[in-house]
């Protein structure tokens, strides 16, 4: 339609004439998408370890070494006892208490079998889990270790299952394969439902609405024309985080871009939607301000960027579901770190495009009401 | 004369409150139609209701031949509008704007091109194509959005207190501007609070409480309330108000 | 001079309390997130989905897998037949981990005495792929163990492990200080530098400053509102978090509300800086947002620990206020500890705080000269 092309004409020219809200548009996500990602490691190093070693023998020293050695713990220091211990991770200065009683090793070769003593600051639950899984895993090999030098022939015989593991998909265990292509979506994210809301409210509050109202521009098409720009704005968005994570990260998506796209515009759409149901809410743009803020808030602790969705309950799971970026984060790993296509995602393009029609009918119909 | 807008009982109610009571008024092709009343009287409500805005509560009403219940997207591509507080896009150059305006309303590329050119001849703004708005003064922003409001040839425009915060000189050039284009057929419909313009107008109709206490040449008017200005007529009509801002 | 000034705090709270959508934000927020967090968020990982392929299904593997399967930690989706089921199974993002029995299994365990599981992790999330594994390590050791004389190996070594101050590894008690800390500083910039612009944009902020009012009394009252909603807000976190999450303040309440006021002052004199700058609403809203969200929710410290971070982002985030307040906020509220153990914290919070204040003070004096 005519009336279409000048109204995008007439958007893009204003757009492009504000540059400094266009500079933070593009620069503010481009910079933290360089930089946060260094922030966003889960992966757990030097957990700091304070030992209470009561039995001083080279059998305890040689165990403590073990589990300093490996890179994953940091001894942060020896002390006489356990309260002492137990202070220290009290005041941060060590996540992790190690206690070897006394008699240690007497007692493991006389009952064949001792204990020792752990406690981990379990505040940060995934510090806690591996930290301890860890641990386990070095005593276990200590273990192992220990009984093939002293009982030669004890394990020789006996029937052992081993275990071979391997790594798909990111053989470095490299976090920030997994975190920047969320850390992408949630700039897009904030980007496509906060900024459109607020450009429409803008006109509301104006009081520019009127003017669009005697003419004969279509409801329909003004929505359109409204939405567009941020729907460009979306792409060359995502388009350069793509290129900053090959450029930075080394990220280059296993699977077909194609793929990627379809599924941008499609997430678009439903984020849009979202925006402009928020809009025709909100009669000044702090209001609209504070109903964006709710859900980008919500979605980025929610959406399976910082945590798991598979451990949440299942009624959170189902809430989840509703929400347009926890499938397009799935979709982006999937897609980028194993090279899924079409068929495995389909569900997550379903889901999204339902959504995104109920969010943009729902917005239009809302807006011929009020607006 | 043909009348291009006509009003029967027009009314329009909000909960208890009757903005517009009963209006009933005809405006003739060509004419400039000053339609006067203090703050609170409905005039708003009024124009905007004309111009497809707002749908009645009763009464009937067509403009430019188009029924304002059932038409609206008719009467908006055959008028023009113009708002005080605001017409063009502030971001914009001249030419933008002239061309956004004209492109809305249909008029194909090479109409646009040569009508940008008449109308910055006619401004004496060729210098200033390529100006942002926001950089031009006031007084020109005002001659130049009124000439955008009937870019598209209109039947009527509708202009709601055009001249506000200007110079009398500038304020005369922009009635100059009127004239012309209600020589060329153009219907004028204008709201105002200058009285000295009231006398400019054709016709005048003055709301009151949201009803017309008064309609006729601003001439018979002064005769009839035997005042020398309208300035006096309009202020023994809106004493008696009831209605008034704050 | 003063009840001038108790007059303009209260025009100042009827505009916010006025507008019911922003209050429905204001305060609706911190409630559904603590409630949807508490509940939701959480690090431990069960019923991890699995898959399974067993190529010689004889006693031992059955045993093995109902082993895995009734643990509380995985749920096996499927048996898979063939290798190329696997790699779709994987890229439709559900399944986590397969585990694979080769042919012969229980005759080679019986015949040579060692055979092997092969165990392929979707190391997308390499957390989530080193967990399982270990998990299903663990398992399959216990039942090595089963297989020597009964169940007791020789010279075990047994790690009792204590989990300390949350002992069921929920999410809650890390999350709601992460919360507390990123809601107050985004809600506290955010309104602030939009509600002075908006201020700026209609024009009667010049109307304020050429009145007889001194510029610190414009400024206490544009900022008095927030304040006080949020420290009505924390209060609603902290007896929420007590009635849901089962998370009690174990240290002095005084001290928490006083170091949080500290920290609402300095989110409050950022929104004051950000508004100096912004010439329309979009842009202070853009600002604080862009700008603060993804560094505040990434820095404090409450989603990664931040001595992993390289230095530079240590460095960085240092200069988060939030970060010592959730530092403050973990020590007094869940390990409930005394001021002698976060002096340190409250005085570089202190610091900040003054420090921000002035200086916005100062720019927004002289920004209108």
């Amino acid at each position: 339609m005519r009336t279409l092309f000048f109204l995008l004409e007439k958007e893009f020219r204003q757009l492009m004439r504000r540059k400094s809200l266009l500079g933070i548009l593009i620069i503010a996500p481009s910079i933290q998408l360089i930089l946060m990602p260094l922030a966003a490691d889960f992966s757990v190093k030097n957990v700091s370890i304070v030992v209470v070693d009561n039995d001083h023998s080279t059998f305890s020293q040689k165990l403590i070494n073990k589990i300093t050695a490996g890179g994953n713990f940091k001894l942060a220091g020896y002390v006489s006892s356990y309260k002492e211990a137990l202070k220290m991770v009290e005041q941060d200065k060590a996540d992790l208490a190690l206690q070897i009683p006394l008699n240690f090793e007497k007692n493991l070769v006389r009952e064949n079998s001792e204990k020792m003593f752990v406690a981990i600051n379990a505040i940060e639950g995934t510090k806690a889990n591996l930290g301890g899984s860890y641990l386990s895993s070095i005593v276990r090999d200590f273990d192992n270790d220990i009984r093939v030098e002293w009982t030669h022939n004890a394990t020789v015989d006996a029937p052992q299952i081993s275990v071979a593991s391997s790594n798909w998909y990111n053989p470095f265990m490299n976090y920030n394969l997994y975190m920047v292509p969320a850390i992408l979506v949630t700039l897009v994210t904030a980007l496509s439902a906060m900024q459109s809301a607020f450009n429409i409210v803008q006109e509301k509050e104006n009081g520019t609405i009127e003017q669009i109202n005697v003419t004969p521009i279509k409801k329909h098409i003004f929505i359109i024309g409204k939405l567009v720009p941020f729907l460009v704005l979306g792409i060359v968005i995502f388009t350069l985080g793509l290129l900053i994570g090959r450029i930075f990260y080394h990220i280059v998506p296993v699977g077909n871009i194609f793929v990627l796209y379809t599924s941008l515009v499609i997430y678009l759409f439903a984020m849009l939607g979202l925006g402009l149901l928020i809009s025709t809410y909100s009669a000044t743009q702090m209001q609209a301000m504070s109903l964006s803020f709710f859900f980008i808030n919500i979605f980025n602790m929610m959406s399976g960027v910082f945590s798991s969705v598979d451990s949440m309950p299942a009624w959170a799971q189902a809430i989840v579901q509703t929400f347009p970026p926890s499938h397009f984060i799935k979709i982006m790993r999937t897609v980028v770190l194993k090279g899924s296509g079409f068929s495995d995602i389909t569900g997550h393009l379903i889901a999204m495009a339902i959504i995104g029609l109920v969010l943009n009918v729902w917005a239009v119909l809302n807006y011929r009401k009020t607006a | 004369m043909e009348h291009v807008i006509k009003t029967e009982k027009l009314t329009k109610r909000f909960g208890d409150f009757i903005a517009c009571n009963e209006l009933s008024f005809e405006v003739g092709k060509g004419e400039i139609f000053g339609f006067l009343g203090a703050n609170g009287a409905g005039k708003t409500t009024a124009m905007r209701m004309l111009c497809g805005l707002l749908k009645p509560t009763s009464g009937k009403a067509s403009v430019a031949g188009f029924d304002v219940f059932t038409q609206t997207e008719k009467i908006k591509m055959s008028i023009g509008y113009m708002s005080q507080k605001f017409s063009l896009y502030d971001d914009l150059t001249v030419a933008e704007n002239i061309r956004f305006y004209a492109g809305i309303y249909g008029m194909r590329t090479k109409q646009i091109k040569e009508k940008t050119k008449e109308l910055l001849d006619e401004l004496g703004l060729q210098n200033e194509e390529k100006t942002l708005v926001s950089a031009l003064p006031l007084g020109w922003k005002q001659k130049l959005a009124f000439s955008v409001s009937i870019v598209h040839a209109p039947d009527i425009v509708f202009l709601d207190e055009p001249t506000g915060g200007v110079d009398p000189v500038t304020r005369r050039q922009f009635w100059d501007l009127i004239y012309h284009a209600a020589d060329k057929g153009v219907t004028v419909f204008v709201t105002t609070h200058y009285m000295d313009e009231a006398e400019y107008c054709n016709r005048v109709s003055i709301m009151v409480d949201g009803v017309i206490a008064a309609l006729d040449s601003p001439a018979n008017l002064k005769h009839e309330f035997n005042c020398d200005n309208m300035e006096d007529v309009f202020y023994q009509l809106a004493r008696k108000a009831k209605r008034s801002d704050g | 001079m003063h009840s001038q000034l108790i007059t303009f705090i209260k025009k100042e709270f009827l505009h916010v309390f006025r507008d019911r959508k922003t209050l429905l934000m204001l305060f609706g927020l911190p409630i559904a997130q603590i409630i949807l967090f508490g509940f939701a968020l959480s690090n431990e990982v069960k019923d991890s989905k699995i898959v399974v392929a067993d190529y010689s299904k004889d006693a031992v593997t059955t045993k093995i897998i109902s082993k895995i399967g009734s643990s509380k930690y995985f749920n096996i989706q499927q048996s898979l037949q063939s290798a190329d089921e696997l790699q779709s199974a994987f890229k439709k993002g559900v399944i986590k981990m397969a585990v694979i029995f080769p042919q012969n299994f229980g005759n080679d365990l019986i015949h040579t005495n060692k055979v092997t599981i092969q165990v392929i992790a979707d190391a997308s999330d390499p957390n989530l792929a080193t967990t399982v594994t270990n998990y299903v390590t663990n398992i399959i050791n216990d039942y090595n163990a089963e297989l020597t004389n009964g169940n007791v190996q020789p010279l075990q070594i047994v790690p009792e492990v204590k989990m300390l101050y949350n002992p069921e590894l929920r999410g809650a008690p890390n999350f709601v200080p992460g919360v507390m800390a990123l809601v107050l500083m985004l809600v506290c910039t955010m309104m602030t530098s939009v509600a002075i612009v908006k201020e700026k944009e209609l024009g009667t902020m010049e109307i304020l400053l050429v009145s007889p009012f001194k510029t610190i009394y414009i400024i206490i009252a544009k900022l008095a509102p927030n304040l006080i909603i949020s420290v009505v807000n924390l209060f609603i976190i902290l007896i929420l978090s007590s009635v849901f999450l089962d998370l009690q303040v174990k240290g002095s309440v005084l001290l928490l509300t006083f170091c949080s006021m500290l920290f609402i002052l300095t989110s409050l004199s950022i929104g004051l800086l950000l508004s100096i700058n912004a010439q329309t609403q979009q842009s202070a809203m853009t600002a604080s947002l862009m700008g603060m969200m993804l560094p505040t929710m990434l820095l404090t410290g409450f989603l990664f620990p931040i001595e992993n971070m390289p230095i530079v982002m240590q460095v960085l985030a240092n200069l988060v206020p939030s970060r010592w307040y959730f530092i403050i906020v973990k020590r007094v509220m869940l390990k409930g500890l005394g001021f002698s153990a976060v002096w340190k914290e409250t005085l570089i919070l202190s610091a900040m705080c003054f420090f921000l204040f002035a200086v916005s003070l100062r720019k927004f004096k002289t920004r209108l000269q």
